[in-house]
């Protein structure tokens, strides 16, 4: 998804459960691209996100004017998947040449939890099958710097790799976004990220 | 300039704070209820958290009559709350700008019902506004303050959520200062016996007749003509909706001043076209004017030229919806596997101080409960299914009462009506409920789930959590006092994690034909606790429990629908990450094989 044509409009899909950072990640992503001079819109639904609800962010940037802040069906160019079954529950977002990336970890629903469903296995395997499929054990690598909470920021690593963007300065972004403690850790993690491939 | 991002909620703060006003109020909703959390970072203006909307929106006029500029927000199912103020006021005027937000939700994504508040501007007489992005939540919140005071008139500004809910770029301005003006008594206007409100009436007429004229040079009405025999007329959102889909092969019509509509410029852009497609969330409300004008027979809305349905009548009208109906095909897509996707229905959080209470009402069979409006209306969803009913806010009590006497008069039905509702709704509009209750010898039982806090909004202060809005202490209105005080003699205050405590304190109630009243006190798990918190609940949230070998996979635990206990590999087992130590799985487990450390 290189971002050869300047003009074009790109749609980047954040998906994952209530709890898991995507908002945050979605704040950082966004600020990185107005700075370096994209016209960008950002989208959230929220409203039941904090009792374990599935949550989408929709960004959508260019340099040319952006009208509408939320994504097509069959239109996303990068669906980043917090949680790999939402990867699977918003598929019909991603364009047809369009790619995943997807964090090897699973969060059961309520429906699982009591028993009632299992977690469905394979779903990497399902998703390789429809798409260009890119995993990372954010988790782990989140878990290996000492916080397992900057998991979002490290995939944020990976989606920002994904989507070619350069030139701009992520460092002093996350910087303005995260509380001063956590800076190095956030840092530290947006490059794990963006180096892990 | 130097641009920034913000939603159109922060947005909204923003041009409010330009404007140089002085007071602001606003009852939690989604997707409202940032506006005022934004709001009060800035310090020049007064804002705060109203009991429920109708107080908001009086309260800002008081202060708009008073001199100052003053502002309330709500969602939409809160201008019904607040309908009996806003449609006065429109008669009486006011003396500085008052402007009122109010929040729609096409698609529902937070709310019970998906009502076009248009209607309101167009019923109460009152100028309406509608942005499309965060910019112009800026522009038009500043606009409409001076539209206000211009033509002495309350000043509607429609949103939905996706305006409140997107950040688009903005260019921020210095506040305004804008002196607070002199009062002077002026009972004729502001006194609205019939004989005074018979002459304000007429103003009303002529303030609209001049309106009706003037918008059709507004600066929000903008006409974008591409040369093209196909004409798009939209409003807010949409307009950017019709914009991906129609690019500059159309003319445009953006109606951002929508009440009252520019019926000129309408007539204007439809006469030259082909075909004409009105883009609008919800209700026929351009449609119905462009109908009104004779182009009924090259319009597409919501029904087409021949009445056959077209646009949806109800969700969001995002682009590749418009895009369907347009071209009458959907974008080319992957279809999910349905065998790898489990739906995730939102769910009590682990710690919840709702859960046994739901765990138990789900149990018994000889009560019908009656719901309200927060979190706790997840107690209808499995594995609880513990709700019959429910309306709106503040509605469990007074419904409740309605449904028992009814209930009463076919002794077969042989059931308790249990009300269910949470402290900052009994604030809201729950108080007047018991009153009648006890006023009419209603026997309902009412459990006040109070969690300290207001919870599904995202943990708003309100009368009894301690705080004000900015954070400053403020008296702790008492329930237990509230309930006695009204006339409620049977009240229970009881520890809602103590299932046992939950289970006997119901059917002590039950074998009362009085009305009762339980409170349940204990704090939402994800509440910030508070010096006094800590105080009266020093064990909240502090140990963690876990499985014991004595555990034979029954599976009873797993059914108390707590998030973070699961069955792994025949065994239950509780994430250590998730679980706060409430204990409501342990008292359920008969074998202790659940242990709190």
């Amino acid at each position: 998804m290189k971002n050869d044509c300047e003009n074009k409009t790109l749609s980047v899909l954040l998906v994952g459960v209530g709890g898991q950072g995507t908002i945050l990640a979605g704040k950082i992503m966004s600020a990185g691209l107005e700075q370096s001079g994209y016209d960008v819109k950002m989208s959230e639904i929220h409203g039941m996100s904090q009792r374990g609800g599935s949550v989408t962010t929709h960004i959508r940037f260019s340099k040319d004017k952006v009208y509408s802040p939320v994504i097509e069906k069959g239109k996303a160019d990068l669906i980043v998947a917090f949680e790999k079954m939402e990867a699977m529950r918003y598929i019909d977002y991603l364009a047809k040449d369009g790619k995943i990336i997807v964090n090897d970890f699973e969060i059961p629903g309520i429906p699982i939890t009591m028993g009632d469903r299992e977690y469905p296995k394979g779903v990497l395997e399902a998703l390789k099958a429809q798409a260009e499929v890119t995993v990372i054990n954010a988790n782990n690598i989140a878990e290996e710097l000492g916080n397992p909470k900057v998991m979002n920021v490290v995939i944020l690593g990976a989606a920002v790799k994904k989507t070619g963007l350069e030139g701009i300065d992520w460092q002093s972004i996350i910087a303005e976004n995260v509380k001063p403690r956590f800076i190095d850790v956030n840092i530290a993690a947006f490059k794990a990220g963006y180096d892990c491939e | 300039m130097k641009k920034t991002l913000m939603t159109g909620n922060e947005a909204i703060a923003r041009g409010v704070y330009e404007a140089g006003t002085h007071f602001a109020a606003a009852y939690p909703g989604t997707p409202s209820t940032e506006i005022l959390e934004n709001l009060a970072h800035y310090t020049e203006v007064n804002s705060e958290w109203a009991p429920n909307e109708k107080v908001a929106m009086e309260y800002a006029i008081g202060c708009a009559v008073g001199g100052a500029r003053a502002f309330a927000a709500m969602k939409h199912v809160g201008l019904n709350v607040a309908a009996d103020p806003f449609f006065t006021v429109s008669y009486t005027g006011i003396n500085a700008g008052l402007v009122v937000v109010t929040a729609d939700e096409p698609g529902q994504h937070s709310s019970q019902n998906e009502q076009d508040n248009r209607n309101y501007a167009r019923a109460a007489k009152v100028p309406m506004l509608e942005p499309s992005d965060s910019q112009e939540c800026i522009d038009m919140v500043k606009y409409a303050f001076t539209l206000s005071e211009e033509y002495d008139t309350p000043v509607l500004v429609r949103v939905t959520t996706r305006v409140c809910h997107s950040k688009s770029l903005v260019a921020l301005s210095d506040r305004a200062e804008v002196p607070v003006k002199l009062y002077k008594k002026d009972a004729a206007k502001y006194v609205t016996v019939p004989a005074n409100a018979r002459i304000r009436r007429t103003y009303v007429e002529k303030r609209m007749d001049i309106l009706k004229k003037q918008v059709n040079t507004s600066e929000f009405n903008i006409i974008t003509d591409n040369n093209s025999k196909t004409t798009i007329i939209a409003s807010g959102m949409c307009f950017n909706y019709a914009k991906e889909v129609f690019g500059n092969d159309a003319n445009y019509l953006k109606i951002g001043f929508s009440y009252p509509l520019p019926m000129e410029l309408i007539d204007g852009i439809c006469k030259s076209a082909d075909k004409i497609y009105v883009l609008e969330e919800n209700d026929c409300y351009i449609e119905e004017a462009v109908r009104m004008l004779g182009y009924s027979s090259k319009l597409f809305g919501k029904y087409n030229a021949q009445g056959d349905a077209f646009f949806p009548a109800y969700g969001e009208l995002t682009a590749d919806v418009v895009r369907m109906c347009v071209t009458g095909s959907e974008n080319a897509s992957r279809k999910p596997n349905a065998d790898f996707v489990v739906p995730r229905p939102p769910a009590f959080c682990a710690g919840c101080p709702h859960r046994a209470v739901f765990y138990e009402l789900g149990k018994m069979k000889d009560v019908v409960v009656s719901g309200d409006i927060g979190c706790y209306t997840l107690g209808f969803a499995p594995p609880y299914n513990a709700m019959d009913f429910n309306c709106c806010m503040g509605a469990s009590i007074s419904s409740g009462s309605g449904m028992q006497k009814a209930l009463d008069l076919n002794p077969e039905n042989k059931k308790r009506v249990v009300s269910v509702l949470g402290d900052s709704t009994f604030f809201h509009s729950g108080i007047t409920s018991l009153l009648d209750v006890v006023y009419n010898k209603g026997s309902n039982i009412t459990i006040i789930l109070d969690n300290r806090i207001t919870g599904m909004t995202g943990h708003q202060q309100n009368p009894g959590s301690g705080f004000t809005l900015s954070g400053e202490s403020a008296h702790i209105s008492d329930i237990e006092a509230i309930v006695r005080a009204i006339g409620i003699e049977d009240v229970y205050v009881i520890d809602p994690n103590d299932r046992k405590a939950v289970v006997d304190t119901l059917n002590k109630a039950k074998t009362s034909p009085k009305a009762s009243v339980i409170i349940t006190k204990y704090p939402c798990v994800l509440k910030k606790l508070s010096a006094l918190d800590n105080e009266q609940f020093p064990e909240a949230f502090k140990s963690k429990c876990i499985v014991n070998d004595k555990c034979v996979g029954c599976k009873m635990c797993v059914k108390c629908g707590c998030p973070a206990i699961m069955m792994v590999e025949g065994k239950a087992f509780i994430d250590k990450g998730t679980c706060v130590g409430c204990g409501v799985c342990m008292s359920i487990c008969k074998l202790n094989a659940i242990e709190r450390r």
